[in-house]
Parts: C-alpha cells; structure tokens; sequence
C-alpha cells in the first residue's frame, strides 16, 4: 500500500517534469516557427531600398552622393565592402565601423557638420527615421553571402581587436557585468531568449552575421551600434557613444571572431 | 653609483610595465596589461553619463577588476579565496536578526528587471530579475538558464537557521561564496533594500513559498 502511494506520487512527479519540459520546449519551438514564418518577408528590405536611394543621390552641402565614399573597397564600391569592416582607413588614420565611415563620408565629402550627420542615430519606428540606419541596411545587405575578412594582420585593426578582446570582460557597474556575463557560455538563456557564446568561433559567428537586424518588437532595423548600445543600457552601465573608439574595438573583436562565416544580415529577429 | 641604481629601479618598473620591448627599441605588440590599462581608459572616453548612469559606473573595485584581469583564464586558487574573504567580510546581517520577509513580495522583485538602467526611473524600486537566470516557482516557466535551478531551495536544504543565513548572505554578496560568481551583489551593492532582501529571502526558504511546494 505505501509503495503504491510512492509509485502514484513519483508518477504524478514526473508527469509534472514532462509537463514542464514540454510547455518550454513547445514556447521555444513557437518562437523558432514564428521566426521562420516572418523570414519570408522581412521589413529590413524597406530600410535597404530607402538606403540604396539614398546612396546615389547628391547630398549634404556639397551635393555629394555616397558614390565616392570609400568603404575600404574604393569610391562608391558597396558589394562585399561589409564583409571586410571595420579597417583601418588612412585618410583618417583610424579603424572605422560602416557607421562611423559613414559618417565620416558624410562631414568629410558631403559637407555636412558632425552633428547633423549624427542627429538621429536610431530611429524610433516611426517618423524620426535615420539614414543611418537606412544606409547600414543598403550597404550591408551588399555583402549577403560573403565571407567575413576582418583583415586582423593588418597592426591597427589587430590593435582593435586586442583592445575589443579586454572590453569584452570588463566587469563594471552596480551589478558586475560585463558582455561576457550573458554570452561566455554554451547553452544559456536569459528567460526563454537564447544567449550566444560570443568567446566561441560558432557563436560570435552567427551572432554578428545577423546584425543589422529588424527587430520585430521595435518596429524598426537596428545597426550593430544600437546592439552594442542597449547591451550596455542592461549591463547598468552609461551612454555608449556611438561611434566611440570603445564601441569599433569591440565591433572588431566580434567581426574578427566571425571571419570565414557568410554574412547573412539584414536579419530579423524579436 | 646612485643614478645607476635609480636607472636599474627605472629599467626594473619599466620591464615590469611591459615596456622592455620599448626600450629595445623594437615596434613590438602591446602587452595584456598594457592593453588592459588601455582598455579601461578608452572606456572612460566612450562612455557618456546618461540618467542615473554616471561614468562612475566604470570605475572598478578590487573584485572587478581581479574578475575582469582573469576573466579568459582560469582563476587562481590563491585570488579566488582572496576575493572570496574580502566579499565575505562585507555581508551585513539585518540589526533585528529577522531575515524573511513576505514570499509574495519576493515574488514580485524576483519578476522585475527594473532598476539602475540610464532608461530606468531612479524613483521606481528596483527588482532582482532572479528569473532572467535562476527558476523558482514550477509555475513560471519563462526562466533563465545562467544560475543554477533554486526549485525546491529549501526543500532540498532544510528549513533552518543555517539555510536562511546562507540564502541571506548569497543574496547579499554571491561572491562570497563563487568568486567571480555572475550574480550581482544585491545587498553589497545596494541594489535591493534590507526589506526587499527579506522578501526574496522567504521566497526561497518559507515552507509556505511556491519554490518549495
């Protein structure tokens, strides 16, 4: 008798663990067709058209289009150009991310002040849109199918990338985090989201290969910047200046770590 | 005789810098503690204060800082107690001794992710976001995977003094226990309230909690 109410309670447990086991897998499993449903038409192609429109329109005071911007690939040259960034560009003497070459496109050739070309980094999904963001798509969308190169021999970006590297774990903040915090480990979630392991080659590549991305509960297409941006808002810590030197060395330890895997953005994502 | 000897100590701080390279005069590549101590002032440029974030936020202590310089490698036996006892000596036990609370308010701050983000309103208490790593109660089943499970927590460990003291001080400062651990350290930080400790204290050990049903 007493072992039948055992047998009857380790049933009853264990229906409850399966119970439990099965909702999340279900949720995780929901989650994943979702996704998949909305990959068919994703919005970013309206970020990418808007971009390319403005690519090859004169611009700024100068009424200078972005066809003689160099992207590290030669004037106006946006096929593959995402694929190598950031660099080291020796008209500035600096490594540059697509944002902040942009930018400096935008103050140095078509006449535009820092402010101006900055005003609206991120856009709110509604009427304050950013050509950043809108460019970013454009040019990113270029380099679908090709092969991350971080040229990391080169002694600048290498620098960046060794620099992005100790970044990456610098703790700080009221609550101790850094970025390896929530993505220095297989397997881990954040309540249902999965967390990639960015210290891992497979991780840090299919993490980076989807950004830019349309973020489904935003409304609007996000830039690599943005990422790293609201990663820091959760981590406790201040305003990451966009186009900071801190925010390209860690685009250029996680591009770096991405090399050999096709670029596959603009994605979508949540 | 003297300059020598100060020219020997200069050497000897430079080599121990990392400069040896440099005064060989050989372009060769920065050392990790050279790029560690570029990495922190870099930081403090790219940074700017937003909301209730200051740039304070990334000035380390000496835990930091030892977790940061270790973080991609393992730990030393040696700095890992060290940490561990530095941590240890900053938990402060309530002065009424009372460390429970009221599992349903627990609850609550466990749910909440609110709390000294530059987005966040500094006027709104802040919660404890336990579900973004740990589960609790079998009924919320959108829990994270970064800490360990805590169902059962006092099931599993007893109902007593030393479970409550140990849930109490883990909350406080989890480093006194896992040095480098990944949780923050709540009350060492004045992230939670003593009261809001409480709370979150009955959740894991009242018999009456879902996580110990």
């Amino acid at each position: 008798m007493r072992d039948m109410q055992r047998a009857v309670v380790a049933l009853a447990i264990a229906a409850a663990a399966i119970s439990i086991a099965f909702a999340q897998s279900s949720t995780v499993d929901e989650i994943a067709k979702y996704r998949e449903a909305l990959q068919d038409g994703n919005p970013a192609e309206l970020w990418e058209a808007r971009g390319e429109e403005m690519w090859k329109v004169p611009r700024g005071p100068n009424r200078v289009s972005f066809e003689r911007c160099d992207l590290g690939l030669g004037p106006g040259v946006v096929k593959g150009a995402y694929a190598q960034l950031p660099r080291y560009f020796a008209d500035a003497k600096v490594v540059m991310d697509l944002e902040s070459r942009l930018v400096y496109c935008m103050v140095s050739q078509q006449g535009m002040s820092e402010a101006d070309a900055t005003k609206i980094k991120f856009g709110d999904g509604s009427a304050r849109r950013s050509d950043i963001e809108a460019l970013a798509a454009y040019v990113t969308s270029q380099s679908r199918g090709v092969e991350m190169n971080v040229g990391l021999d080169e002694p600048h970006v290498r620098d960046m990338y060794r620099l992005g590297e100790q970044m990456f774990f610098y703790r700080g903040g009221t609550h101790d985090f850094s970025c390896a915090t929530c993505h220095g480990e297989d397997g881990k979630r954040i309540r249902l989201q999965d967390l990639p392991n960015l210290t891992k080659t497979e991780g840090a590549q299919k993490a980076y290969t989807t950004w830019p991305a349309y973020r489904v509960s935003q409304g609007e297409l996000r830039t690599f910047q943005w990422r790293l941006n609201d990663c820091f808002r959760q981590q406790r810590f201040p305003d990451l200046v966009f186009g900071s030197e801190a925010s390209i060395a860690l685009t250029t330890y996680l591009a770096g770590r991405a090399n050999g895997a096709a670029y596959d953005g603009p994605a979508i994502k949540r | 005789m003297r300059i020598t000897k100060v020219a020997g100590a200069v050497t000897a701080v430079l080599l121990a810098a990392g400069l040896g390279g440099a005064l060989h005069g050989c372009a060769t590549a920065p050392t990790d503690a050279e790029t560690a101590a570029r990495a922190a002032t870099v930081l403090k440029a790219s940074f700017s204060a937003r909301g209730q974030a200051g740039l304070d936020r990334l000035d380390q202590d000496e835990t930091q800082k030892l977790c940061s310089e270790y973080a991609s490698r393992s730990l030393p036996a040696p700095v890992a107690e060290q940490i561990r006892r530095a941590n240890l000596a900053s938990i402060r036990f309530p002065a009424d001794g009372n460390l429970v609370g009221d599992w349903k308010n627990g609850e609550k701050i466990a749910q909440s992710g609110q709390g000294f983000q530059f987005s966040d309103d500094p006027k709104n208490p802040a919660g404890a976001n336990c579900y973004a790593c740990h589960q609790l109660t079998p009924q919320e089943l959108s829990y994270g995977t970064i800490g360990p499970s805590l169902y059962r927590f006092a099931k599993s460990r007893g109902f007593n003094d030393e479970t409550r003291k140990y849930a109490w001080s883990k909350v406080y400062n989890a480093d006194a226990f896992t040095a480098c651990s990944n949780m923050p350290r709540f009350g060492h930080n004045r992230i939670l309230t003593e009261q809001q400790i409480r709370d979150i204290v009955a959740l894991l050990v009242d018999p009456a909690s879902p996580v110990n049903q």
